[in-house]
């Protein structure tokens, strides 16, 4: 789909530059959308993540944020193989998982796991915490040398859960007591990836603190990757090492953190920034606004060319008839597609 | 816009008086449990054209004390007790026809969910131009043309087709939009807002946010706020109110709140928010430990057993003893902590405010 520059690859990251871990390279995922009941014809399809190259590397935080329906949490999906592409490659650590069967997919699912967005409905509830966390052994037919038991309860320690409550069922935690038992269960098996989708946005601020320090200690600690797919952007700016922004299946600006929050060049990622509000009455006061009009155009039928251009103020001839590739701009590593960019100041 | 039917404020009766008062208002709910003490003793004034924030995490009381300003607790088993004073009438005491009279018309509510809110059933226009039926003694096509008008107001394409549409088939962002028209459709001269814009995505949050501040131009309403995001507060408010376990532990001038706050609490709250414009890579300053149950709320100051700066305290116990709600400096800066102000002004410059 869109055209791939080795660029991000040789000019990775370099501070926590440890080995590639994943690469996507085209991603795509349709879902179709049929008609008639027993003779279905596909009329069209959903194009949710559109040719999506991302790149992680051992030890490092891809932040992914963009708005509902940008297809954030598909990709999230996808690289976790819980759906399956409908086009481009997955590799991970130098296999390509894009499309292999659920028993040759089991070894790397030890090393990809997934904290979810929802601490209620992400935990079963008839289960008891120790099953919980214990499962991934049982699934992957692990054996702890001090016993599933007792490595489930230094789990539960070290995300700071009462080792006691082994017994207890989900719904005597809390929400963040919950988000940590999915914590716990996503670190089991001592992953290399960890995909959190959404990881805080259901908690409270103070709680959402606790879980996103937690989150970085464990990373120093188990040298984890994380792909933090949130809507929240100064969360993404928090916890990653490098940024990817979505627009209807497209990435249309990826950058390292202090690069794109600093100098971002897309138009989107201006609007996007320019529209949080900064905890600060006297800076909101003076920070100039980029009103966007209207809503995310439907993902069924994107518009021709840039798929932004339905609501960019720079938006001219050119951006309906050619799509803009995604081009290496400003320092290494900073990726726009955009046909008009430019520096702005907005946060 | 035109047919503006607000009610020609009696403030003349009652001058110098608030447009609204609350005072000393108590929300109990008998459960099971125990007695569920989600609101003790709230007190706040708001004037017209002025925005009040409520911040506080869930479970501090904040949405039950805007229901009971909309009497939406009549008739449940909740208590309510304390005064609630809008424009001249008390709403606590008030009889359930009598404060069907008043909402919608004077006080109208915007609630956080859409989809939930609005009745799937039913046309957005026909939810829209209910109230307004209601309230006055109009045809059907003058409160058609006043959705229409306002639904355009708010920033829906092409109104008069839309008028006749159910709400699924607005988007997230259509549907707050229909959801404040509709709380406009009377001109209220309250209109509370109970977190309009969490389930919303940041560019549409921009708008719904602006639109918000032009309409209460517009309409010279007041507007209180409740959210727990600071940065919707900063940008949107004048006063703001900062609740905790049931209690209002830290209140006053926007700029008191985000410079110069007291309350430990609020320095948590002010500590744990990643910021956007500057990457901080120490860890954030969470708040250790979970809000209080408020069934078993801490005999001292609710606060305490989460507090880090006990140890400043002389000659007050924070465990058995509630602070008092006390009025610090000129301004209406209120604080309720045993540490004395001094102190605590000295404790947020050298040990918050760097690392904010």
């Amino acid at each position: 789909m869109s055209t791939t520059t080795s660029a991000e690859q040789a000019t990775g990251k370099q501070a926590a530059g440890g080995e590639l871990l994943l690469e996507t390279r085209g991603l795509q995922r349709y879902f179709p959308v049929t008609q008639g009941i027993i003779f279905q014809k596909q009329t069209g399809a959903v194009k949710a993540v559109d040719g999506v190259d991302l790149s992680i590397r051992a030890g490092e935080t891809l932040g992914v944020v963009g708005e509902s329906g940008c297809g954030k949490t598909t990709t999230g999906r996808l690289v976790t193989r819980l759906d399956e592409p409908t086009g481009g490659t997955i590799s991970f650590m130098g296999s390509d998982i894009t499309h292999l069967n659920r028993a040759r997919m089991r070894p790397f699912r030890r090393e990809i796991q997934m904290i979810f967005q929802d601490p209620f409905s992400s935990l079963n509830p008839r289960q008891t915490v120790g099953t919980i966390i214990g499962a991934p052994f049982d699934i992957q037919k692990v054996k702890s040398e001090t016993g599933t038991k007792k490595a489930v309860q230094t789990l539960m320690e070290r995300v700071g859960l009462n080792p006691e409550h082994y017994n207890r069922y989900p719904h005597e935690f809390s929400g963040g007591q919950r988000q940590r038992i999915g914590v716990a269960r996503a670190l089991a098996l001592r992953p290399k990836l960890i995909v959190c989708d959404e990881p805080v946005s259901a908690l409270d601020v103070s709680i959402q603190a606790q879980i996103v320090n937690l989150l970085e200690d464990l990373q120093e600690e188990f040298d984890l990757a994380y792909l933090f797919i949130a809507h929240d952007l100064s969360v993404i700016r928090h916890i990653s090492d490098r940024v990817a922004v979505m627009y209807l299946g497209k990435v249309v600006e990826t950058a390292d953190r202090d690069e794109l929050y600093n100098h971002a060049r897309h138009p989107y990622t201006h609007a996007l920034l320019s529209a949080v509000p900064e905890a600060d009455p006297d800076a909101e006061e003076r920070r100039e606004r980029i009103r966007l009009t209207g809503d995310v155009p439907s993902p069924l039928n994107p518009p021709s060319g840039c798929r932004f251009r339905t609501r960019c103020w720079k938006a001219q001839e050119i951006c309906a008839a050619e799509e803009p590739p995604l081009m290496q701009i400003g320092a290494p590593g900073h990726q726009a597609a955009c046909h008009f960019p430019e520096e702005r100041d907005v946060v | 816009m035109t047919e503006s039917v607000t009610s020609a404020p009696p403030a003349d009766t009652r001058a110098g008086k608030p447009f609204l008062e609350v005072k000393d208002l108590q929300v109990h709910f008998p459960t099971d449990d125990g007695l569920v003490k989600a609101v003790n003793g709230l007190n706040f004034t708001l004037e017209r054209g002025k925005t009040l924030g409520i911040v506080g995490e869930s479970g501090s009381g904040k949405s039950v004390s805007s229901l009971a300003i909309m009497g939406l607790h009549k008739g449940s088993k909740a208590k309510v007790s304390g005064e609630i004073w809008l424009d001249g009438a008390e709403l606590v005491s008030m009889s359930v026809p009598e404060m069907r009279a008043l909402r919608g018309q004077q006080v109208a509510m915007i609630f956080q969910d859409p989809l939930s809110a609005m009745h799937p059933f039913y046309r957005v226009g026909d939810q829209l131009t209910e109230a307004f039926l209601v309230h006055n003694n109009a045809p059907k096509a003058v409160a058609k043309k006043r959705a229409v008008e306002l639904l355009d107001r708010v920033g829906i394409p092409s109104p008069d087709k839309r008028f006749f549409d159910y709400p699924h088939q607005f988007s997230g962002g259509m549907r707050q939009r229909a959801m404040i028209a509709m709380a406009l459709m009377c001109d209220p001269a309250l209109l509370i807002a109970d977190e309009p814009t969490t389930a919303l995505d940041v560019t549409v949050q921009a708008q719904i946010l602006d639109l918000m501040k032009d309409l209460q131009k517009e309409f010279n309403s007041a507007i209180i706020l409740i959210t727990h995001d600071l940065g919707v507060v900063a940008k949107m408010t004048e006063n703001v109110v900062v609740m905790y376990g049931g209690r209002v532990v830290e209140s006053g001038n926007v700029r008191d709140i985000f410079y110069r706050p007291e309350m430990p609490y609020t320095w948590g709250l002010l500590g744990s928010i990643p910021r956007v414009n500057r990457s901080g890579d120490g860890r954030l300053k969470s708040i250790r430990g979970t809000p209080p149950s408020l069934i078993n709320l801490p005999k001292g100051c609710p606060f305490q057993p989460r507090c880090d700066y006990q140890e400043h305290v002389e000659g007050a116990n924070c465990a058995t003893e509630l602070p008092e709600l006390l009025q610090i400096g000129q301004e209406q800066h209120r604080v309720r902590c045993h540490i004395n102000s001094e102190q605590r002004k000295q404790l947020f410059t050298e040990q918050i405010k760097p690392s904010l």
